[in-house]
C-alpha cells in the first residue's frame, strides 16, 4: 500500500462524501490528532481500528464539535462544507450523528420527549412538518421492536437507570430514527454481549443506504463479524496508520496493534 | 411527556425578545392621593363602602406598621422603598363594581384576551374541550369580573372579589380574617392589612368538592401604584378546592410593590390546593424596573386529616420574598410546598417554605427546585418544626438547585427544629449545574442551545409540574422557557 492511499479507499474516481484533511487537534497543549488525514465515500463503512489512547474517541467528537478540543490545522469537508466553521446542532442538521460511547443520562426527561424533540428539529431543518403524535408514536415503536427494545424503557428518563447494553441500543434506536447521511459508531460493541451485539449491528446494516455513510470505531474484529466493513483503517498515535480490506482487521485480530504502534513512532 | 415536548415547540412560536406581558392599557383610573396617612386608608375604605369594623381592623394596623421596621434577613437588596411615594388605591375608572361582564369596560376584557385569560364565559363554554375555569380578575386595586357565579352558586361555592364578600358575607369575612395572618404578622402584611384594596374570596361548604378549579388573574397597571390584595379562602369540614393565581404586570422603568396576603383555613377532613404561575415584570436586562414581590402566603390546617398544598411556579419580579407555609395544628393534618423558581438576569429569589407541626401524626412534604441563570441569585429559605404536642411528626424536605452560567448564585438556608423526640424530619439538597456532555448530548441530535437547555430544566423541574393542574403546566412551561431566554452563551 502506497501512503497516498493511506486514509483513502479505493473510490473509482467519486469525490468522497466526508473528507478530513491533515487534522490537528490538542487538549490542553497534548497533541492527540496528529495531522490525520481521512476519505469516507457515500455508501462506504468504514472501521476505525485503534489501540487505546490512539485518539479515536477524540476523532468522533472533533467531527462533531464537541467543545474542549482545539484544532490545530485541517479541516473537515461534509458536502463541500467545512464542518469547523459550523455549531455542533448545525452538524447535527447537516445530518452527521455519533452514537456516543458513553451516553448521557438527562434526568426527569423522558425518552420519548427527547427522541420527539429531536426528531422534529432535524424534519424542520428539512423544511418538514412536525409529525402528529401518533405517528411519532408508530415509527418509534417499529424501531423499538426491531432493535428488541422494551417500550417501558422508552417511558424513562433520558438514559437515566439503562443498562450499558440498553444505552448502547439507544442510541441505535435513535440512529434508525434520525437517518443520518453520516454515521460516527463511537465503540458501540463495547459492554454488548453477543446477541445486543448482532441486534445493533443488524440495526446498523438495516440503514445501509448508497447515499449514507458509517464510520465505524472499535477495538476488536468482533462488531465487524456483523457489520462487514468496505475499508479497515488503522489509527495509531493520532493518525491513521494503515488502510485495507476486511482482512486488515482479521489481521489486527490475530497479530495485536504493537506493528502499528511502532511504525507511528 | 407530552407537555414536556410542549415547551420546545411554543419555543419556536413565542415572541421570546420581550417580556409578552410588558403592554400598557390605556384607561382612565381613579386613583387615592400619592402617599400613606389614615386618611388614605379612610379613602379607601370609603371608596369600598366598608363597614365600620374594617375601618378600624385596617386604621389599627396602620397604627402598628408605623412601629415597625422592613425585614432585613432576607438575601435581597434594593434602595430604600419610599412608602410616600406610592398610589394605595387605582381603580378603572368605569362604573364601580359592575355586575355582570356586560358592564366590564370592554378595553379591559381586551386586556385580559391578551394575557391569554378567558373571562367571557361564552368563549369557554364554546370551547367543548376545555376544562372550566372560574376566574375572578383583579385589575390594579379592584377586581374586575368573575365568571361563573351561579354556576358555583349550585353548588354552594362562594366565589366573589373580597369587597364582595365583605358587603354579601360578612359574617364569614369577620370570623376569618386575619386569623391565619394577623395584622401584627410582618412588616408587608401589616402594611396589606392597613391598605389592601381587593382581592379573591373562596368559601366552600362542608362536603362539597368546589365543581371546578378556581382563578385569580391579578394585574398592575398603573404608573407608582402598589398592588396590595387579599385573598381568603374557607373550605369548610370535608370540602375540597383547588384554586390558581396567576400574575403579569407591564414593564415599567420603576420598581413597582406587590405585598398580598394570602390566608387559607382547611377544617376536618378538608383540602385546600393553592397553585401559583408567578410572572409579574421581572425587570430589564440591566435590572431597571421590575415588580418586588413581598408576599405573606400561610394556611392553617385547622381541622383533623385536613391537608394544605402549596405549588408555586416563581419566574417573575425583580425580588421575590415569599414562603407560601402551612400550620399543621389538626390531627394527621398535612402540608405540601412544591415550589419551582426560576431566576435570570438580575433578578433575587428568596422564597420558600414554613411547616409548622403542632398536632400530632402530622406530614408535611416540601419539593423545591430553584435554577439560577445569568446573574441572578436564588435562594430557598425554609423552616421546618415540630412542637412539644407534634408527636409523631414527619418532614421529608427535598431542594435541588441547578446553575445554569457562571455568574450566578444558589443557597439553601434550611431551618429545622424538633421539640419532640418521635418527630421525624429529613432534608435533601443538590447543587449542579447543567452539564458541558448534557448540553453536547442534545445538540449532537440537532437541538439548538435553548431547546436543550428548556428541555433540561423543564426535566429537572417535572416532579413539580406535574403538582399543577394540566392546563397551567402548559402555562408554565412555556414561561420556564421564555425566563431561560438569554441564559444560553
Amino acid at each position: 500500500m502506497t501512503a497516498n492511499s493511506i486514509g483513502r479507499a479505493q473510490a473509482g474516481g467519486r469525490g468522497a462524501m466526508l473528507e478530513i484533511r491533515n487534522l490537528s487537534v490538542s487538549i490542553q497543549d497534548k497533541l492527540i490528532l496528529d495531522n490525520l488525514s481521512l476519505a469516507v465515500d457515500a455508501g462506504e463503512v468504514a472501521a476505525i481500528m485503534g489501540p487505546n489512547g490512539s485518539g479515536k474517541s477524540t476523532l468522533a467528537y472533533v467531527i462533531t464539535g464537541k467543545p474542549g478540543y482545539e484544532v490545530q490545522s485541517g479541516e473537515i469537508v461534509l458536502d463541500g462544507v467545512n464542518l469547523l466553521d459550523l455549531e455542533p446542532t448545525e452538524r447535527a442538521l447537516k445530518g452527521l450523528f455519533l452514537a456516543f460511547q458513553y451516553p448521557t443520562e438527562i434526568p426527569g426527561v423522558t425518552t420519548m420527549t427527547f427522541l420527539k424533540a429531536a426528531l422534529n428539529a432535524q424534519r424542520r431543518a428539512r423544511g418538514e412538518s412536525d409529525l402528529t403524535t401518533p405517528d411519532f408514536m408508530r415509527r418509534v415503536r417499529e424501531a423499538a421492536n426491531t432493535l428488541k427494545i422494551d417500550q417501558e424503557m422508552l417511558r424513562r428518563p433520558l438514559n437515566v437507570g439503562f443498562s450499558g447494553g440498553e444505552k448502547k441500543r439507544f442510541e441505535v434506536l435513535q440512529m434508525a430514527l434520525l437517518a443520518p447521511r453520516v454515521s460516527v459508531l463511537d465503540e458501540t460493541d463495547s459492554g454488548l454481549d453477543i446477541d445486543a451485539l448482532r441486534v445493533v449491528a443488524d440495526g446498523v446494516n438495516d440503514l445501509r443506504d448508497p447515499k449514507r455513510a458509517f464510520v465505524v470505531i472499535t477495538h476488536y474484529q468482533r462488531l465487524l463479524d456483523h457489520i462487514k466493513p468496505d475499508v479497515v483503517h488503522v489509527m495509531a498515535r493520532g493518525r491513521i496508520v494503515a488502510t485495507g480490506g476486511p482482512e486488515l482487521a482479521l489481521e489486527l485480530e490475530r497479530n495485536g496493534y504493537r506493528d502499528y504502534a511502532e511504525e507511528a513512532a | 411527556m407530552a407537555a414536556d415536548q410542549e415547551t420546545v415547540d411554543r419555543v419556536r412560536s413565542i415572541d421570546v425578545d420581550a417580556y409578552k406581558y410588558g403592554f400598557v392599557t390605556l384607561i382612565e383610573s381613579d386613583r387615592a392621593p400619592k402617599g400613606l396617612s389614615e386618611d388614605t386608608i379612610r379613602f379607601i375604605s370609603r371608596k369600598k363602602d366598608e363597614p365600620e369594623w374594617l375601618l378600624e381592623w385596617r386604621l389599627e394596623a396602620f397604627r402598628r406598621w408605623q412601629t415597625m421596621e422592613e425585614p432585613k434577613w432576607a438575601r435581597v437588596s434594593h434602595p430604600p422603598i419610599d412608602y410616600q411615594d406610592i398610589y394605595y388605591f387605582a381603580a378603572p375608572k368605569s362604573a364601580p363594581a359592575p355586575r355582570s361582564l356586560d358592564e366590564v369596560d370592554p378595553e379591559l376584557l381586551r386586556t385580559y384576551a391578551k394575557l391569554g385569560i378567558p373571562l367571557v364565559e361564552q368563549e369557554v363554554l364554546a370551547g367543548v374541550e376545555k376544562q372550566k375555569v372560574a376566574v375572578d380578575a383583579v385589575f390594579d386595586s379592584v377586581s374586575v369580573a368573575t365568571t361563573f357565579k351561579a354556576e358555583l352558586a349550585k353548588a354552594g361555592v362562594i366565589f366573589c372579589s373580597f369587597s364582595e364578600a365583605v358587603r354579601n358575607h360578612p359574617d364569614l369575612v369577620r370570623r376569618y380574617l386575619g386569623t391565619v395572618v394577623p395584622s401584627t404578622d410582618n412588616f408587608f402584611a401589616t402594611l396589606n392589612s392597613a391598605v389592601f384594596s381587593d382581592g379573591s374570596f373562596a368559601y366552600v361548604p362542608p362536603g362539597v368538592r368546589c365543581p371546578m378549579e378556581l382563578s385569580t388573574y391579578f394585574r398592575i397597571n398603573e404608573r407608582n401604584t402598589g398592588q396590595f390584595e387579599r385573598t381568603l379562602i374557607i373550605a369548610d369540614p370535608g370540602a375540597y378546592v383547588s384554586y390558581l393565581e396567576g400574575c403579569t404586570a407591564p414593564k415599567r422603568d420603576e420598581n413597582q410593590l406587590h405585598a398580598a396576603v394570602v390566608e387559607l383555613i382547611a377544617l376536618d377532613d378538608a383540602e385546600i390546593k393553592y397553585s401559583t404561575v408567578q410572572n409579574w415584570y421581572p425587570g430589564d436586562s440591566e435590572g431597571r424596573g421590575g415588580i418586588y414581590n413581598f408576599v405573606t402566603k400561610r394556611g392553617d390546617c385547622r381541622g383533623a386529616r385536613s391537608k394544605i398544598s402549596w405549588t408555586q411556579v416563581e419566574t417573575g419580579s425583580a425580588i421575590t420574598w415569599k414562603y407560601p407555609s402551612c400550620i399543621l395544628r389538626g390531627e394527621a393534618s398535612r402540608g405540601e410546598f412544591y415550589s419551582i423558581a426560576i431566576s435570570n438576569g438580575h433578578q433575587q429569589v428568596d422564597s420558600g417554605t414554613k411547616m409548622i407541626h403542632l398536632g400530632r401524626n402530622t406530614t408535611s412534604r416540601i419539593i423545591s427546585k430553584g435554577v439560577a441563570a445569568g446573574k441572578s441569585q436564588n435562594t430557598y429559605r425554609g423552616q421546618v418544626s415540630a412542637h412539644r404536642l407534634a408527636t409523631g411528626a414527619r418532614n421529608f424536605t427535598n431542594c435541588d438547585s441547578l446553575l445554569i452560567g457562571r455568574e450566578c448564585g444558589a443557597h439553601t438556608v434550611p431551618y429545622i427544629e424538633a421539640k419532640n423526640a418521635s418527630a421525624v424530619i429529613e432534608h435533601e439538597a443538590t447543587t449542579s449545574k447543567v452539564s458541558e456532555e448534557q448540553m453536547f448530548y442534545c445538540l449532537q441530535r440537532g437541538l439548538s442551545a435553548e431547546e436543550a437547555t428548556a428541555l433540561i430544566v423543564n426535566g429537572f423541574v417535572r416532579d413539580v409540574l406535574q403538582q399543577l393542574p394540566m392546563e397551567f403546566a402548559v402555562e408554565a412551561q412555556k414561561l420556564i422557557s421564555i425566563s431561560l431566554e438569554g441564559s444560553v452563551g
